[in-house]
């Protein structure tokens, strides 16, 4: 196998996070950089991005299934199917990873849902946590985060209401959120109508409404690397495309034009790393077991297939682990890095704590056309009323809660078409069924949650034993599905969405069926968490709070799967907050002494 | 190689005016009499006699009636039959590696080993004679494949035949959008979208290529992932 000239630090993944890391590294330090990302730059594609087949069906945005796809089962006890077209996860694949494509809602997590447990304990005692739940503090706080949150929203360009500045609660913004230390960047984006109908509706019953904060632009903004994106112009066009006009925040709109002009920074496309190597193992073999005893060990750089095909060592100093939450894990597993987790026992911490958000959406058939392929990503009115542990659980059978909203994103004809009040009865095809969708093609509004999926010992990560990519490596095992908190739950918002619907005015509201076993097919978030938790000691996490990892000094793991737990709220905005504060971790402490930060 | 195949329609039957060039581009003919000149398209996937069954299967998805135009017009069979021959018919983005599982259960998606080409080619053996069928008949005959992974396909398709871009072959003068009033890829919505509230605002459509002025290559053309 070749092997390369060394580099200080090797980045594997070109996302929002390893860009992060790139460019901050590269700011601040004379260090010299290789991104390593498996997908191309797909920039020149972009120009038919609003085309909802090729990009929202065919999903020309997301990681290919044929290379690379994990297999799930719902327990321990059945055998794992492949997961063989991407459907209730989205993963993002090329230049700027998931980030191109993503919705760009931007909410930090609430408060208490970095010390879930501690939190949950002193408010309602140890029996009402859930059976085989797996709770654990992240190790860091909000007010530690607090800081991260507000240079990320500036650096992406956030539009948002501020509901708790400084402590102080402001009525049009979400009063239930965390203090926050500063105004959003930007103003909220424009409300549609179907949204503004949702404010009406909240209001009326006594809820507390605000518009949503987003990573796209309400008007021109500049960040403080002097990187300009124009206000957005509410085409539609959002989710699972990229932006026409850099209007959404994207990695290759806000960190790349930066990221080109770094001299110490080199991007490589096409380059599907395949081990992480490190001094516990032998440079070549890929099979080498790994020695839990020996600790300590030190990652001396990664092999990759690269662009003609080759497979080679670039060697590294330190290597940082940033792509999506399976790949993370799935890298890990295969270089033997870390101890796996054992559902039996207890033991070990790879793979532990898989989360999904919960999400799910009602049907309000409403008496006026909503114009709704106006819209854009992030855009629209929610409540946080029902969120994380705003109101009172004494009396519910279910812990946590979540967000529920009327967004209004933009939809297209492919995606929506076919919905009809279930109350006429219709078969899903001919004469009357395309009447009657066509009647409400425009008038049928989604009333939507995002909540909190707790983590469960049975619900983790390993390598399947049966199949395998076109490589001959074992695909990731995703061991998920849900327990009674999140059925009851369900149950719980189904009900509050349904009455708010018809506060909208809908004559007829279609409920969510509720939640069985985990679905592949249904679109839930491509908010997966967990697997490279991050603690407060090595026996409970697989990496420290800067998430550097326990067993090898020179190495990070960025993004969502250090999570411990889920929030109702997309990841992103904690994502690139932790990603801030183990860039100050690095540049700070770790370059000027390499070894454990904790 | 098999013999090329054509799929002769009267323009009447397809709107009248998508016709297909020998290199396979879409061109604009505007008949004189609609009701006489006959159309001859150049198929990709389907023979001659699948074309015609999935074209009758398609109008009875979506009909043609007092509701609006349907399949037929919007040249949905056209469509389908430009995606089987494409990666998507052959499962080029798919995870296929054994083994398969066929009676998973639902929520673990479609498990079987059979690509979108080879399940119409299959499955529209039982089908012959199909298009030859009484309306009536038709909707029986469909009914009683309601619940197989053809239907479930000609369905999906048929939309998309419906309300794709029309560089995709289907939704012939965007007549699938003009139906439900979706504009098309518009680049600024900016000065309208806090206007218009309860009534409906439905501007004229534009395809992909008149909103970005230039020409699209669609997927089903070339492998464009990597």
């Amino acid at each position: 196998m070749k092997t390369l000239p060394s580099t200080d630090v090797l980045i594997i993944g070109g996302g929002w996070t390893g860009l992060l890391m790139a460019k901050e590294l590269s700011a601040r330090t004379p260090v010299s950089i290789v991104v390593l990302e498996r997908g191309r730059d797909r920039r020149p594609d972009y120009i038919s991005g609003m085309d909802e087949l090729d990009f929202f069906v065919r999903m020309h945005m997301m990681q290919d299934p044929s290379r690379e796809t994990p297999t799930l089962r719902h327990n321990d006890n059945e055998r794992a199917l492949p997961i063989r077209q991407y459907g209730a996860f989205l993963p993002g694949s090329g230049v700027g990873g998931t980030g191109e494509h993503w919705g760009a809602v931007y909410p930090r997590l609430l408060p208490d849902c970095f010390e879930l447990h501690s939190q949950t304990v002193a408010r309602y005692g140890e029996k009402k946590l859930p059976q085989d739940q797996s709770m654990q503090d992240w190790g860091v706080t909000y007010d530690e985060m607090e800081p991260y949150y507000a240079r990320s929203e500036r650096e992406v360009g956030v539009s948002g209401k501020a509901g708790n500045l400084k402590g102080k609660k402001i009525e049009g913004g979400n009063i239930f959120e965390g203090w926050r230390s500063e105004e959003y960047p930007m103003p909220p984006t424009i409300t549609p109508y179907l949204s503004e109908l949702f404010r009406g509706a909240a209001k009326s019953l006594g809820y507390h409404p605000y518009n949503n904060a987003t990573a796209v632009t309400s008007q021109d903004y500049t960040n403080p690397d002097g990187v300009t994106r124009p206000a957005c112009a509410v085409c539609g066009f959002c989710e699972r495309t990229p932006c026409m006009i850099g209007a959404k925040a994207q990695p290759t709109t806000v960190l790349m034009p930066v990221l080109q002009k770094r001299k110490s920074v080199t991007l490589r496309t096409s380059a599907t790393v395949r081990r992480i190597v490190h001094d516990t193992s032998h440079d070549t073999s890929h099979d080498t077991p790994h020695d839990p005893a020996q600790k300590g060990g030190k990652a001396r750089g990664v092999t990759y297939i690269d662009e003609s095909g080759e497979e080679v060592f670039q060697p590294a100093d330190l290597v940082i682990l940033s792509s999506y939450t399976l790949s993370n894990n799935h890298l890990l597993f295969l270089s033997g890095i870390g101890t796996p987790y054992d559902p039996a026992t207890g033991k070990g911490t790879l793979g532990k704590n898989l989360t999904h958000q919960v999400a799910f959406g009602v049907q309000a058939f409403l008496p006026k056309p909503l114009n709704k392929f106006m819209g854009a990503g992030g855009t629209g009115v929610r409540i946080a009323d029902f969120d994380a542990d705003v109101f009172d659980h004494s009396n519910l059978p279910f812990i946590r809660g979540g967000m529920i909203g009327a967004m209004s994103v933009g939809t297209q004809p492919l995606s929506t078409f076919g919905n009809v009040p279930r109350s006429m009865k219709l078969p899903r095809w001919g004469a009357e069924w395309k009447k009657a969708a066509i009647d409400y093609f425009d008038r049928t509004g989604v009333v939507s949650f995002s909540g909190e999926q707790i983590p469960y010992k049975g619900n983790h990560f390993d390598l399947d034993p049966t199949y395998k990519n076109p490589l001959g490596d074992p695909l990731l095992r995703m061991t998920v599905n849900w327990r009674e908190n999140e059925r009851k739950m369900v149950e719980f918002m189904n009900e509050k969405m349904v009455e708010l619907g018809h506060a909208m005015g809908a004559k007829e509201v279609t409920p969510f069926p509720g939640y069985a076993d985990y679905d592949v097919t249904r679109y839930q978030s491509t908010h997966i968490q967990g697997g490279t938790m991050m603690a407060t000691s090595p026996d409970r996490g697989v990496v420290n709070t800067y998430t550097q990892h326990w067993d090898i000094s020179n190495l990070f793991v960025l993004g969502a799967s250090t999570f411990p737990n889920s929030g109702s709220s997309n990841p992103t905005p904690t994502i690139l907050a932790l990603t801030y504060r183990t860039a100050d971790a690095i540049v700070e402490k770790y370059l000027k002494k390499p070894g454990m930060l904790a | 190689m098999r013999r090329r195949q054509f799929l002769f329609l009267s323009a009447a039957s397809i709107g009248g005016v998508l016709v297909y060039t020998l290199d396979r581009r879409a061109s604009r003919m505007f008949a004189q009499d609609k009701s006489t000149q006959t159309l001859k398209i150049p198929l990709r996937f389907f023979t001659e006699e699948e074309a015609l069954i999935v074209a009758a299967a398609a109008s009875r998805i979506f009909p043609s009636d007092d509701s609006g135009p349907g399949a037929k017009e919007a040249g949905a069979v056209i469509y389908i039959d430009r995606q089987l021959a494409g990666p998507y018919g052959r499962d080029r983005y798919r995870y296929t590696q054994g083994p398969f599982d066929e009676t998973a259960a639902r929520e673990f998606g479609y498990q079987g080993k059979e690509t979108p080409s080879q399940t119409y080619r299959e499955g529209l053996k039982t089908l012959k004679g199909f298009d030859k069928l009484s309306v009536e008949e038709q909707d029986k005959k469909l009914q009683q494949i309601e619940n197989t992974h053809l239907f479930a396909l000609l369905r999906q398709n048929t939309i998309e035949g419906m309300f794709s871009d029309p560089v995709h072959g289907g939704n012939a003068d965007m007549i699938g959008w003009q139906l439900v009033g979706f504009p098309g890829p518009r680049m600024s919505n900016y000065a309208e979208v806090d206007k218009h509230f309860g009534e409906a605002f439905r501007p004229k459509p534009i395809s992909l290529e008149q909103s970005i002025g230039r020409k699209v290559r669609p997927s089903e053309d070339e492998d464009r992932k990597a």
